[in-house]
């Protein structure tokens, strides 16, 4: 079992988690923006997570927390 | 379920100003890192040079100096100087460090200044809107090379890790970059082990990180790995280029 | 009683850091005031200092700034096209609310210019040490034990003001020997630096050592906080010497080597029987303006004398404002002005009045 947070006010929504995600679980939240106007990151399918970090580590803000 | 990967204690709270995608970001949490895990956050001193990554000195939650334009290594030194119980470590960006600053670069290297040296190159000035660095690939379009960096014109780009790998004084010249999960935990380890160096008092350790700059290379983040892939890296071998506790192994 | 040593200007100023508790030279050389790098490599390893030459004055002067921001007492020393280098670093450190001590023994410029003694720099000390809204505290002896007293001054009062101070000095009083008593500061604490980026170690915060400030209120507000304690420094530090001048007609007003000549000149027209004066100002910034204005009312005339065209009559002129006329004479490009020259001027300015 394992899970990340995104702490919207970091993500910048770039997309690098998304893309750095092997599992593609991570996706922006198109339908709407954090307090930066960004469309932030978000885990979408939280079974599936393997908490592998990948994502944290791509992260240029800083924003993920991985647990596990 | 634990915490297996959070903000480093070494990095404040305050969000970086980067644009979205732009690695400087991921380099900021590695230094972060390897201050956290060497316990040095209390002794550590940091030199925020001129350019995008000069407001550092907000992000790093050691105590900051901020530099006039290329003159970090000789802040750095000053700093040592007065402090050799410090660890100091300047954050420099490709014009910073390779064009304006280069003689204090070459020197502070010659020198054997014992300082950590973690060098941004990303082909282009960020903070003044994309013009041609001292690092910028021949034919690379920028504002200040409108029809492509033409060599016959602008000279040659500066191959800074093979240039100073030459210097006596050098205890760790590295290339890494931070496209991909593998090569960031390369690039942690190569920082962590610029920092290890000064604490052993080895003399002058960089590490040059291969980065990208979306929004004046007019890509997007995911775009910008690939280009910097595609162009970059041919030009800028990774690897190590000088290593002394490398070579006293093999002796 | 202490004791009298036969010191030439630059050893002297050189050792009279060092007692004032400088353990950090970085420097590189320049004619005339190389024997300051030389008597600091040779010394500051006997004392567990630092001598360090530096790649160029730019690297120099930033390993001052760093040094500083570490809480150290720092110092660096050149003579005139070096401290043009130098400015940008003193700009960054009076924009960062560092003290530094810098010396500057002038020679002739502009450009390489030449080697002998000049006060063509008095500008840009006074003026335009850099860019941006600052100034320094600039400090100009005249013989060589007042070099030595005004550098231990001169780092005090930077730590006391967090500013950038200067000594003033020239070619002539750099390379001359004169006895001189050294200052016995030992016991003296060196202040403690709160401030400094020389690691946590248990601080609660981080301190930042900056010179960066986007927002234009910001950036404003700090300026005229720093003006504010210049105008506290005007009020407090003046510093000049009055020779003769209760009596005096013609009042000469001049720094540094010039001063000498022109007492010189002033006590032969005295024994002409001409009522001449000196005004010799030992900080030039700030500007000794309590001094000029004091003789404003019994003088008829000022006569500035400089090695130079004309920089500190400026000051002369913006303090007397018209109340008086302010005459000028000066050699510029490494002469030294004789004291009959002077007296000569003194002559002409008496004569002209009558």
């Amino acid at each position: 079992m394992a899970r990340i947070i995104v702490d919207e006010n970091y993500c910048k929504g770039c997309g690098m988690c998304v893309h750095a995600c092997p599992q593609k679980i991570i996706a922006l939240a198109k339908e709407r923006l954090n307090k930066k106007g960004y469309h932030p990151a978000e885990l979408i399918d939280e079974q599936r997570c393997t908490g592998c970090c990948s994502c944290a580590r791509m992260c240029p803000d800083v924003a993920i927390t991985v647990e596990r | 379920m634990a915490v297996v990967f959070s903000r480093p204690h070494a990095l404040t709270d305050a969000a970086f100003h980067y644009c979205p995608g732009c690695t400087h970001g991921i380099v900021h949490r590695l230094v972060a890192e390897a201050i956290d895990e060497l316990g040095i956050e209390d002794r550590a001193v940091g030199v925020a040079s001129v350019g995008c990554s000069v407001m550092s000195y907000d992000y790093f939650a050691c105590d900051m100096v901020q530099a006039p334009h290329g003159r970090a290594p000789a802040v750095a030194t000053g700093i040592k100087r007065a402090r050799p119980d410090d660890i100091v470590f300047t954050y420099q960006g490709d014009g910073d460090l390779a064009a304006i600053g280069t003689a204090e670069t070459v020197h502070a290297a010659t020198r054997g200044e014992n300082i950590t040296v973690i060098f941004i190159n990303n082909a282009i000035y960020g903070m003044t809107g994309g013009q041609m660095a001292p690092t910028s690939l021949p034919g690379q379009v920028t504002q200040t090379t409108p029809y492509g960096r033409d060599v016959k014109i602008a000279g040659h780009p500066i191959r800074i890790c093979e240039m100073l790998s030459t210097l006596d004084g050098v205890a760790l010249a590295q290339r890494v970059t931070v496209d991909c999960v593998k090569n960031v935990l390369t690039a942690k380890k190569a920082i962590k082990k610029a920092f290890e160096n000064q604490i052993e008092g080895r003399g002058y350790s960089i590490v040059e990180v291969v980065s990208t700059c979306p929004t004046n290379w007019g890509l997007s983040p995911i775009q910008a790995l690939d280009w910097l892939r595609d162009n970059m890296l041919p030009y800028y071998p990774l690897g190590v280029y000088k290593d002394i506790t490398k070579e006293a192994a093999e002796k | 009683m202490p004791e009298k040593v036969l010191m030439k200007g630059n050893e002297a100023l050189a050792e009279a850091a060092i007692q004032a508790g400088c353990r950090l030279f970085f420097g590189y050389p320049i004619t005339p005031q190389t024997e300051v790098a030389a008597y600091m490599s040779k010394r500051m390893p006997k004392v567990g200092g630092t001598y360090l030459q530096a790649e160029s004055e730019v690297a120099a002067i930033n390993m001052v700034l760093g040094a500083s921001a570490a809480g150290a007492r720092a110092m660096t020393s050149s003579s005139s096209p070096g401290i043009s280098l130098k400015s940008e670093g003193i700009s960054y450190i009076a924009g960062s609310d560092l003290p530094a001590l810098i010396i500057n023994v002038q020679r002739g410029g502009p450009g390489l210019g030449g080697i002998q003694p000049s006060q063509a720099d008095y500008w840009q000390a006074t003026r335009a040490t850099g860019h941006g809204d600052f100034q320094i505290l600039v400090f100009a002896p005249s013989t060589v034990q007042e070099m030595v007293d005004l550098v231990s001054d001169a780092f005090d009062l930077g730590d006391k003001y967090r500013m950038p101070a200067m000594i003033l000095a020239d070619g002539m009083l750099g390379q001359m020997m004169e006895p001189v008593v050294l200052p016995d500061h030992s016991g003296k604490e060196l202040p403690e630096k709160p401030w400094a980026a020389s690691g946590r170690r248990g601080r609660g915060t981080h301190n930042i050592i900056n010179s960066l400030y986007l927002t234009p209120q910001e950036l404003e507000r700090l300026t005229r906080e720093r003006f504010a304690r210049y105008d506290k420094i005007k009020a407090t530090e003046q510093r000049a010497e009055e020779y003769l001048t209760e009596d005096a007609d013609v009042v000469v007003v001049a720094y540094g080597a010039s001063s000498r000549i022109a007492r010189s000149a002033v006590n032969m027209a005295r024994e002409k029987g001409i009522r001449a004066g000196l005004i010799r100002p030992i900080t030039v910034w700030p500007y000794p303006t309590n001094a000029i204005e004091r003789a404003i009312p019994t003088a008829k005339a000022f006569l500035c004398v400089e090695m130079s065209m004309g920089q500190m009559v400026d000051d002369v002129r913006l303090t007397v404002n018209g109340r008086k006329p302010v005459h000028f004479y000066g050699r510029t490009g490494g002469i030294i002005p004789t004291p009959a020259e002077v007296l000569d001027q003194i002559e002409k300015i008496v004569g002209g009045a009558e």
